[in-house]
């Protein structure tokens, strides 16, 4: 049986030993001159075993009594995790290096922080489902601490520890309270607690603080304080992470928990998760509107974006899971472009954050330009670009389960979300000539920028196939 | 050839992504080359639409040249044209180079000019072509993105503002057209447009917030795709970005504009609203009919008071596209008729007005009608032009102005005098604001200083503005090329709007 649990569990295994043997090797050597290349070997290794996944997924299988689940569900978004991750490693390299942060535990704690995310896309259990979230989050908390001379990763650091305690207490009284009126961890369990769709009051209760945790990790509003400060504290390369990977491991979670044990009580959730969703998707346009920094613009942004994302899970059909599977990749792949574009905005040898710094750059690098108005329209979903799919397919999946209000309430956000993301465009195109970034960008980082562009345009033709992979995934979650 | 719709509609395409590929830098010579990529590739979609004009039967009531491949979510790349869109085409592909030949002096980056205008092109022919709701929803949008920076990058002084107003109220109006599309899709289940034609949206009432929607899912989705098309249109009272966009756009960019992207709102309305959802245009048939009543007789008094040209003929646009939505929402055969003559004449007309302003601005640069005065005296061609333009947006018989007003005159008097009545003092006070600005630039004495040394129109003006005479006199004096075209197609339009209200009467 043992056997068999750990086949299954394979690739978080492999990664952490991976990541064991290179935290002993790194600590026993001492030598941060090789975290070049330790970063490169982590991105590759990361490449490689989504590639893994990909190609050698089995049937849905559970491992260790049903605490750890390997479907197609949680496939799809290790696969997602793996890969954006690794790709941030390579865009991040040149960053740090300049800003003498290349320190070997950097790749390391991405590296724990993916496996806790491999876990919580994977969780059939309330205790693996934790395990997973503490695991990658105490991962986050020091990454976002990463720059510990300055006082704003520090402060990000602090702040994001305190509110993500706060929330992992919230997610844990829910549990308990889940538990205790349940009898059981497991999701299957507590699914067949519930009779006829009759919900206990204990267990409802748990569910909305459940709810909660949850929500606080996909930063939905109103539980989205944090994400802006630590947005900005953070080091450029950590908050490119913090933008993709782990919302994907927290919405993908929040599915699973609401869909595996909360399924028969559908109606309950729902109402809930449209909240958030109109919440998060009128409070990320309206309050980006305001910010001079792009950070903080973009973490209005991602909250924007999470809204979007749930009103696909609102809808509560196997079209919505697919249509949150498909927004998230979208939403991952346009993050990335951008952020390597932020990554590479820097003027006379310092980063610079601030969108005014953007002014005419359009005369500075033009296929930079370019690739970022690309992204910047994808972002605001005008078609033909496939961020505008991205809002195609949640809308549909909304439209499909009665509540069109819902989509109406998405598309007069996304207007409203339109204008600033046509802002950093109306900046580099049409701004004034002033003093302008003047930054080359890593090779790596000017592929990626340009590559993301080109998936934006090119992904009209059929999105490159993501369509029919997400359908299996929500399939396989929904039976 | 069953893909020649495709091969029309992506040359523009290929063409820019050729001169963003392959050409760079931004000196002189790789200004002209782009110039002249972009002028190939504009003629030969014209050549390529011509022989689809060709090969168009017009008596065949069905969508000709249709084509179709499996692409997302069980939607359909599919295109085809019949007798309306087919006009649309033409309108299109005739006006893109001498568009393009307008901005021959253009030197700010000529290169992205050029591949804006062609992308343009691109998504506009893919407006008329698109049979599947979703493509059509894409190119619609899409449009918006190179007019913005059209607008934005090479516009006036007051671009930002004129841009921005332009994106999101057009983007406001479209959004909640794509709701109506994707309950359209989940509704009948499909999104091919040949299918959504014959489909019958149910008109049984319902409440929301305790009103009564008569006509219920069906004056729901009217309403969202009116939102649209009457932005676009654009018609009173939600025309206001249009005389700011006009004002600050590039000369080639407002002819675009005003003869090319507000066709779009008609042709939507005659593509969706009318035959999708018959039920509930008749049932808003008096609301549009006032609403455009409105719309000709303020913007025209608006146009009046205007001191800046362009604005004057923004604001005479709007009033001109006041004929059509009235034209359209007769729903009987002179009126439609008259409104897609009204269009394809106003797409000549409007283009040529903003290519005379377009003239005198690059000389002075200035707009202002104060600035000129005497113009007859140094450009005698010019005055010539610029007379025949003014008396064709009058409406002067013999002119392509003329066909369409009347028969969309003609159209209205058979459902309601009333408005027949108001729309025609539309007719005297174009004639009013027309001749004023006629008389206040091209009259008097030329006493301005600047304007001493004006010259008259260069070898490249004159060429431009051939085609758009040859155009306006030909279909002014034998309107029988359109209107044989688009007749059968908008009888057999007006044969299943009558269809489904039989159906209705039977249902009840």
């Amino acid at each position: 049986m043992l056997v068999d649990s750990l086949t299954i569990i394979f690739s978080e295994l492999a990664l952490i030993v991976y990541i064991l043997a290179g935290l002993m090797f790194a600590v026993y050597t001492k030598k941060d001159q090789l975290t070049s290349k330790l970063i490169w070997i982590t991105a590759i290794f990361m490449l490689a075993l989504g590639a893994f996944i990909l190609l050698f997924g089995s049937d849905k299988s559970a491992a260790f009594g049903g605490a750890f689940i390997d479907d197609g569900f949680a496939r799809y978004a290790k696969i997602l995790i793996l890969w954006s991750s690794a790709v941030i490693l390579i865009i991040s390299r040149d960053y740090l290096s300049k800003n003498n942060l290349l320190k070997f535990e950097y790749p390391l704690l991405i590296g724990l922080a993916v496996v806790g995310m491999m876990m919580m896309v994977s969780a059939g259990d309330l205790m693996s489902l934790y395990m997973g979230i503490e695991l990658q989050s105490l991962a986050l908390y020091v990454i976002a601490a990463f720059n510990r001379d300055s006082i704003r990763s520090t402060e990000a650091g602090l702040k994001y520890f305190v509110l993500g305690a706060l929330s992992s207490g919230l997610l844990l009284y829910g549990a308990s309270l889940i538990y205790g009126y349940s009898g059981t961890t497991n999701f299957d369990g507590i699914a067949s607690a519930i009779f006829d769709g009759n919900i206990s009051l204990g267990l409802l209760l748990g569910l909305v603080f459940l709810s909660t945790g949850l929500a606080f990790k996909v930063s939905a509003a109103p539980f989205h304080m944090w994400t802006p400060d630590v947005y900005q504290g953070a080091p450029t390369p950590v908050t490119a992470f913090f933008a993709t990977a782990p919302k994907v491991a927290a919405m993908v979670l929040f599915t699973r928990v609401l869909y595996d044990a909360f399924g028969a009580v559908k109606t309950d959730w729902q109402q809930i998760v449209a909240f958030l969703a109109i919440a998060s998707m009128f409070l990320g346009s309206i309050a980006a509107i305001g910010q001079k920094d792009i950070k903080r613009m973009m973490a209005y942004s991602s909250i924007g974006h999470m809204g979007f994302a749930l009103v696909g899970l609102a809808s509560g059909t196997i079209i919505g899971v697919q249509a949150l599977l498909i927004y998230m990749s979208i939403y991952v792949i346009m993050n990335i472009g951008t952020f390597s574009f932020i990554l590479s905005m820097e003027k006379d040898g310092r980063p610079v954050t601030d969108i005014s710094a953007l002014n005419m750059y359009s005369k500075v690098d033009p296929l930079r330009a370019l690739s970022l108005m690309v992204l910047m329209f994808s972002l605001a979903g005008i078609p033909p670009l496939v961020g505008f799919f991205g809002k195609f397919y949640v809308l549909k999946a909304a439209v499909d389960a009665d509540m069109a209000w819902l989509a109406i309430a998405g598309v007069i956000a996304s207007v409203i979300g339109a204008f600033y993301y046509l802002r950093i465009i109306y900046l580099m195109y049409f701004g004034e000539e002033k003093d302008t970034l003047d930054g080359q960008i890593s090779m790596s980082g000017w592929l990626v920028l340009t590559l993301s562009a080109l998936i934006m345009i090119l992904g009209v033709i059929n999105l490159f196939g993501v369509e029919v992979m997400a359908l299996n995934a929500a399939f396989e979650l929904l039976n | 050839m069953n893909n020649i719709l495709s091969i029309a509609t992506f040359i523009p395409l290929v063409a820019a992504v050729i001169m963003g590929v392959l050409l760079r830098g931004d000196d002189k010579s790789a200004q002209i080359s782009a110039k002249w990529l972009a002028l190939t590739a504009t003629l030969a979609t014209l050549l390529i639409s011509l022989a689809i004009l060709f090969g168009f039967d017009p008596k065949n009531t069905n969508f000709q040249f249709v084509e179709e491949h499996n692409w997302l979510l069980g939607m359909n790349y599919k295109m085809g044209v019949d007798g309306i869109s087919v006009l649309f085409v033409m309108l299109t592909t005739f006006l893109m180079p001498i568009v393009i030949g307008a901005c021959w002096n253009v030197s700010h980056r000529t290169k992205e000019y050029m591949m804006a205008f062609l992308i343009l092109e691109t998504l506009m022919l893919g407006v008329f072509c698109a049979l599947d709701l979703v493509l059509f929803y894409l190119f619609f949008e899409g449009g918006l993105i190179p007019m913005f920076l059209i607008v934005g990058i090479w516009g006036g002084k007051n671009r930002i503002y004129a841009s921005f107003k332009f994106f999101l109220y057009t983007l406001l109006g479209s959004v909640l057209m794509l709701v109506a599309i994707l309950y359209m899709w989940i509704v009948s289940g499909t999104t091919d447009m040949v299918q959504l034609l014959n489909y019958e949206f149910s008109i049984s009432p319902f409440n929301i917030l305790g009103f009564e929607i008569t006509g219920g899912a069906q004056t729901m989705l009217w309403l969202a795709f009116f939102a649209s098309f009457a932005v676009k249109m654009p018609m009173w009272p939600v025309h206001t970005w249009l005389p700011d966009a006009h004002v600050q756009a590039p000369t080639a960019g407002s002819v675009v504009l005003a003869a090319i992207l507000l066709k779009m709102g008609g042709y939507g309305f005659l593509r969706f609203s009318l035959p999708m959802f018959p039920i509930a245009s008749e049932l808003m048939m008096d609301f549009v009919l006032w609403l455009s009543v409105i719309a000709i007789i303020y913007t025209s008094l608006v146009a009046m008071v205007q001191e800046d040209m362009k604005k004057l003929i923004a604001y005479s646009s709007v009033a001109h596209m006041g004929y059509v939505t009235m034209g359209i929402f007769t729903l009987n055969q002179q009126g439609i008729d008259g409104a897609i003559f009204q269009m394809i004449s106003h797409g000549f007309i409007s283009g040529a007005l903003f290519l005379i302003v377009g003239v005198i601005y690059d000389r002075i640069h200035t707009r202002e009608i104060d600035a000129y005065g005497g113009l007859v005296n140094r450009m005698p061609a010019y005055a010539l032009i610029f007379m025949l333009f003014t008396m064709a947006n009058v409406g002067l018989p013999g002119t392509s102005g003329f066909v369409g007003e009347l028969l969309t005159l003609i159209g209205v008097f058979q459902v309601n005098t009333w408005v027949a009545v108001f729309a025609t003092l539309g007719v005297v006070l174009s004639a009013a604001y027309a001749l004023w600005l006629y008389r206040r630039v091209m009259f008097g004495d030329l006493i301005k200083a600047s304007l001493k040394s004006i010259t008259d129109l260069d070898r490249r003006e004159r060429l431009l503005f051939t085609p758009l005479i040859l155009a306006t006199l030909i279909f002014g004096i034998y309107p029988s090329f359109i209107i044989d075209i688009i007749g059968p197609s908008v009888e057999a339009l007006i044969e299943s709007i009558e269809i489904s209200k039989s159906l209705q009467l039977v249902e009840n």
